[in-house]
């Protein structure tokens, strides 16, 4: 029998992938053009260093994910020809301020200490990092090298999810917007906006930010929220930047992408100048030679946000065999979420622990 | 702190200064914007300073736009030239960069006159150097003073047959005119020739075109097929086929056009209802007959709002600059009614004869839905096979195509390739043109540099962008 | 290849350089038509295939015409001649991933 993904964004493909790996029955139902798409418009990392300061079970799970990037990666390419453009000499945070560098270095020593010791990473003086990075500009105070850190290319990674996902005999139908599901035990049917209906005996709902619509009928609560974030993208440069940042990297194709911003607005996703000009700055900051580069352009993307930022994993408690799965780092946890999830999804015992990320935590 | 004026023009074409003139005659502050070096739009470009033999080539509806230019210059209408937009915002604020400094300011109400462009022509080897629009050729003529020497002009429609004339008088006859129109175009046409007669001026400079070709002795090709731009790194010649022969001419210059098409950049950023127009082969705003389009802080006037030619675009900018002064208040709603009605009349009579054109001069499918192989994004070299694997791969509409292959990610953010990618769409998914919609356009419109973007930043406020 | 119109007065010529190479043009001249002029079509290459390009819509919307003056990519096209201009072409192209 099959199971029913709903949502085709990184999430719900990532699972696909990986559930077609263990031999299942896949659909994929995926809504329409114009859908909020956090899997089109986020920053392309695999990013560790300071990710879960407060919650150790969290950066241990990206620490995984991202142990597992690169197979992930290779098997991608090796079945789709399509290269994600993955890239792991490890990650640079930059900073301009004493006080928040300080910060920042006792929170992840703080983590190394919580972790055992074992989570890598390097403080470097202005001196020190102007010798791996020439192009830093006098502003720059100092930086946190690791070399967990890492990034892809998000939308090649989603092509190749897209191919990968039918060439291992998964279906994906775009354009279906399911509008409500009738879940029994082990008996799922989707209905779709024209009224076709699709069944299955389990269901993953991966919808992003349009899970919550869907959550009442599987008895999923679905905290989730919109949180908007803004980026910015130059012209293609020829290669001058190794190391990804938090907020400053060269994609593949040559541009440097510069984010992402936060902003608690609901579902807007209109960019802004009061904050694209920020990001401006702040690349001119970090690099000096940015500033006559041209921007080519700006957008802004709406995160899926649980209300402490850690991924939501769920069974429903109304029907057997029906999932819930929603993160605000799909690209780190893509990974993750195709090698290891699988095997949580399909009730397996050698599943991996991820019950602190249920949704009891919330209501405690 | 921003300059707010009671009313922004984006564009000083003859919708542009039309409109700007009008409401500045109602007593609001008005600044109008445009790009170019002087007013003018793209038909009276450069008229200003244009030399007096370069005007006579160019012709006497070249030369009206100086009196048009000239009204405005002595109207109130602060202009601001080399100035170019890059980002609208749906309250009226309008970012812009003269000479690489970037301002903001704010209007009550906009006027969008930002014109029309060349319709893209994907066709076998069009991105090689030395083919470009029979537009451009125009432009190198009025801005520029220079004409190309054996150029081969390719396509369909109106203004190619007036450059060729242009080029003729000014000494540079083309080498030949390639062009797609097919007997049955015409036959398709013939229903609409009867309501066109109203435009017959228009007409009859059009038989006048064709026969100033004839005397020149410029060669025609009609109903050309199969048309590939030969050579590599740069053009050697146009091959096609026509009265089932294969033809081959040889040239370094090739100048392409097969119409033009509204400029909707501006209007789809700021998420303003469009609607697909099936003569025209292109998507157009929505508005009211006053230019209101569906947000009430902008209107749109000219070839912008849909292809109308010059004449229109001037009658369309007045009317437009009264709908924006009764939005804020200026004159009452009668006033308006009342001063609308006879430019709405004369624009009617000015619009009989478009159905006409549109039908006498359509783009041929082969430009509208290229081949496998052709170019059709030239930024990213993405080609029309591309578009079609990755609608095999569920893409439904144009941002799902462009996240896939970069189609429309460029600096020239989709212009070109923007209405082939939902063309072919609609083609492979069955859809219809408005559910396949567009791209989702984003500043800046055009590329501005990072520190023009950042000497906007609100100085009290600090990097927060971690 | 270009030629002035018949019957323009080419007197006022000034020059600029693209690169080393010295080019003759006249007031009001944009940088593309001044290298159009001077037989110049190929300006850049493509940052994907890099295949030659060249001017294509001379009106500011196709950035074909891009070119590299004072340190930022300009349009030609939209760009002005003066006297003593310097005009680079554009980097070619290279990809983000690091040989
Ligand atoms: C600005 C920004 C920067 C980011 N940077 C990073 C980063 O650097 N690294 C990282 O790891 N993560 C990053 N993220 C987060 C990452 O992008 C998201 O975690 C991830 O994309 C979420 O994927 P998703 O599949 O859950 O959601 P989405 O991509 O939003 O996909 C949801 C899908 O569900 C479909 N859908 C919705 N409702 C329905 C329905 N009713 N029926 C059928 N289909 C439906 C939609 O069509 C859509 O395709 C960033 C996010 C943003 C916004
Ligand atoms: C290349 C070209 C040549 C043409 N030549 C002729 C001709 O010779 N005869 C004829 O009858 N018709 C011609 N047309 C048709 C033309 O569209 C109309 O005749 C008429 O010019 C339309 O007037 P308008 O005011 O609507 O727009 P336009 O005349 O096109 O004016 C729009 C103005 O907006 C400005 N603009 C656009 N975007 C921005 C921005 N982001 N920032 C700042 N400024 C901006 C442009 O610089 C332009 O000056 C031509 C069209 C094109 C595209
Ligand atoms: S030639 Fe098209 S932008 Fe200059």
């Amino acid at each position: 029998m099959t199971t029913i993904v709903i949502g085709g964004g990184v999430v719900g493909l990532s699972l696909a992938y990986g559930l077609l790996k263990q031999g299942k029955d896949v659909i994929v139902l995926d809504g329409e053009d114009d859908d909020f798409r956090a899997s089109r418009g986020n920053f392309g990392l695999i990013w560790i260093q300071g990710k879960g300061a407060n919650a150790p079970h969290y950066a241990m799970w990206s620490r995984r994910s991202a142990s597992v990037w690169e197979g992930f990666a290779k098997d991608l390419f090796a079945e789709t020809g399509v290269d994600v453009a993955y890239q792991n000499a490890g990650g640079i945070d930059y900073f301009t301020d004493e006080d928040e560098l300080e910060t920042q270095v006792q929170s992840l020593t703080k983590l190394r200490g919580d972790l055992g010791g074992d989570y890598p990473f390097e403080i470097l003086d202005h001196v020190g990092l102007k010798a791996r990075v020439p192009e830093i500009g006098p502003k720059v105070i100092g930086g946190i090298y690791s070399l967990m850190d890492g990034h892809v290319n998000p939308l090649y990674l989603m092509r190749a999810l897209s191919i990968a996902v039918r060439q291992a005999g998964g279906q994906v139908k775009t354009g279906a917007r399911v509008v409500d599901v009738d879940a029994q035990d082990r008996d799922f049917t989707a209905i779709l906006a024209d009224g076709t209906k699709i069944t299955g005996d389990a269901l993953v709902l991966a919808a992003g930010l349009g899970a919550t619509d869907l959550s009442k009928s599987l008895g999923f609560a679905a905290p989730i929220r919109p949180q908007q974030g803004q980026i910015l993208i130059t012209e293609k440069l020829p290669f001058f930047l190794k190391y990804p940042s938090g907020t400053l990297r060269q994609v593949n194709e040559g541009g440097v992408q510069i984010g992402a911003s936060k902003a608690e607005v609901g579902f807007d996703d209109d960019e802004d100048i009061a904050t694209s000009a920020i990001l401006a700055q702040h690349a001119i900051d970090i690099f000096p030679h940015l500033e006559n580069v041209k921007l080519v352009r700006s957008w802004a993307a709406l995160r899926i946000m649980s209300p402490d930022g850690l991924p939501i994993y769920q069974r429903s408690p109304r029907a057997l065999g029906a999932s819930f799965v929603t993160c605000h780092s799909g690209i780190t946890l893509a990974a993750a979420h195709a090698c290891l999830m699988p095997d949580w999804l399909l009730e397996r015992n050698n599943a991996p622990d991820v019950s602190a990320f249920s949704e009891s935590r919330f209501h405690v | 702190m921003s300059d707010l004026f009671d009313i922004i023009v984006i564009g000083a074409g003859p919708a542009g200064m039309s409109a700007a003139t009008e409401a500045s005659r109602h007593g609001a502050s008005v600044c109008m914007l445009d790009e170019q070096q002087t007013a003018g739009g793209q038909i009276y470009r450069n008229v200003v300073h244009s030399p007096a033999a370069r005007s006579r080539i160019l012709g006497a509806d070249y030369r009206a736009g100086l009196l048009m230019t000239q009204n405005t210059n002595e109207s109130g209408v602060v202009h601001r030239t080399r100035a170019t937009v890059w980002k609208v915002d749906k309250d009226g604020s309008v970012a812009f960069t003269v000479d690489g400094q970037a301002e903001q300011i704010r209007g009550r109400h906009v006027i969008l006159a930002n014109g029309a462009m060349e319709r893209s022509v994907p066709i076998p080897g069009w991105t090689s150097p030395g083919v470009m629009t029979v537009g451009a050729a125009q432009i190198l003529m009025k801005s520029s003073g220079i004409v190309p020497v054996g150029a081969v002009l390719v396509g369909v429609g109106p203004l190619l047959y007036l450059v060729a004339t242009q080029l003729v008088a000014a000494g540079a006859p083309p080498k030949a005119l390639i062009e797609t129109q097919t007997k049955s175009d015409l036959i398709a046409a013939m229903p609409h020739f009867l309501p066109a007669l109203k435009g017959w001026k228009q007409l009859a400079k059009g038989m006048q075109m064709i026969a100033a070709l004839r005397w020149a002795g410029v060669p025609r090709f009609k109903g050309a097929t199969e048309i590939e731009i030969t050579g590599g790194a740069s053009v050697e010649g146009v091959r096609f086929r026509a009265q089932g022969r294969e033809k081959t001419i040889h040239t370094t210059t090739v100048f392409l056009h097969q119409g033009v098409v509204p400029n909707t950049q501006i209007t789809r950023s700021i998420g303003l209802d469009h609607e697909y127009n099936t003569a025209q082969h292109s998507f157009a705003p929505i508005t009211d007959d006053c230019g209101q389009s569906s947000n009430s802080v902008f209107s749109i006037a000219g070839d912008g709002a849909g292809i109308g030619g010059a004449k229109d675009a001037a009658l369309s900018g007045k009317i437009s600059a009264l709908n924006a002064l009764r939005q804020i208040g200026k004159i009452t709603q009668s006033t308006c009614d009342g001063m609308a009605k006879p430019l709405l009349k004369r624009r009617r009579a000015e619009l009989a004869i478009r159905p006409f054109l549109d039908a006498a001069y359509p783009p041929p499918a082969s430009v509208l839905r290229p081949a496998d192989d052709t170019i059709i994004c030239r930024c990213e070299d993405v080609r029309a096979g591309d578009i079609r694997r990755y609608a095999a791969l569920g893409c439904r509409g144009p941002n799902q195509t462009k996240a896939f292959g970069r189609s429309g990610m460029g600096p020239c953010q989709g212009r070109y390739c923007g209405l082939t990618v939902t063309e072919i769409l609609v083609e492979e998914t069955g859809q219809r043109h408005e559910k396949v919609g567009s791209y989702r356009i984003r500043a800046p419109l055009k590329p501005i540099t990072l520190k023009e973007l950042a000497s906007l930043a609100l100085p009290q406020e600090t990097d927060k962008s971690k | 290849m270009f030629k002035f119109i018949d019957g323009e007065d080419t007197q006022t010529s000034i020059s600029f350089l693209l690169e080393d190479q010295k080019i003759e043009a006249t007031e009001g001249m944009s940088v593309a038509a001044a290298l159009l002029a001077n037989g110049i079509t190929t300006f850049r290459q493509s940052a994907v295939s890099n295949e030659g390009r060249g001017p294509f819509c001379l009106m500011g919307t196709c950035y074909e015409c891009v070119v590299l003056i004072d340190g930022v990519h300009v349009q030609a096209c939209m760009t002005q001649v003066r006297a003593g201009l310097s005009v680079d072409r554009i980097p070619t192209a290279t990809t983000g991933i690091e040989e």
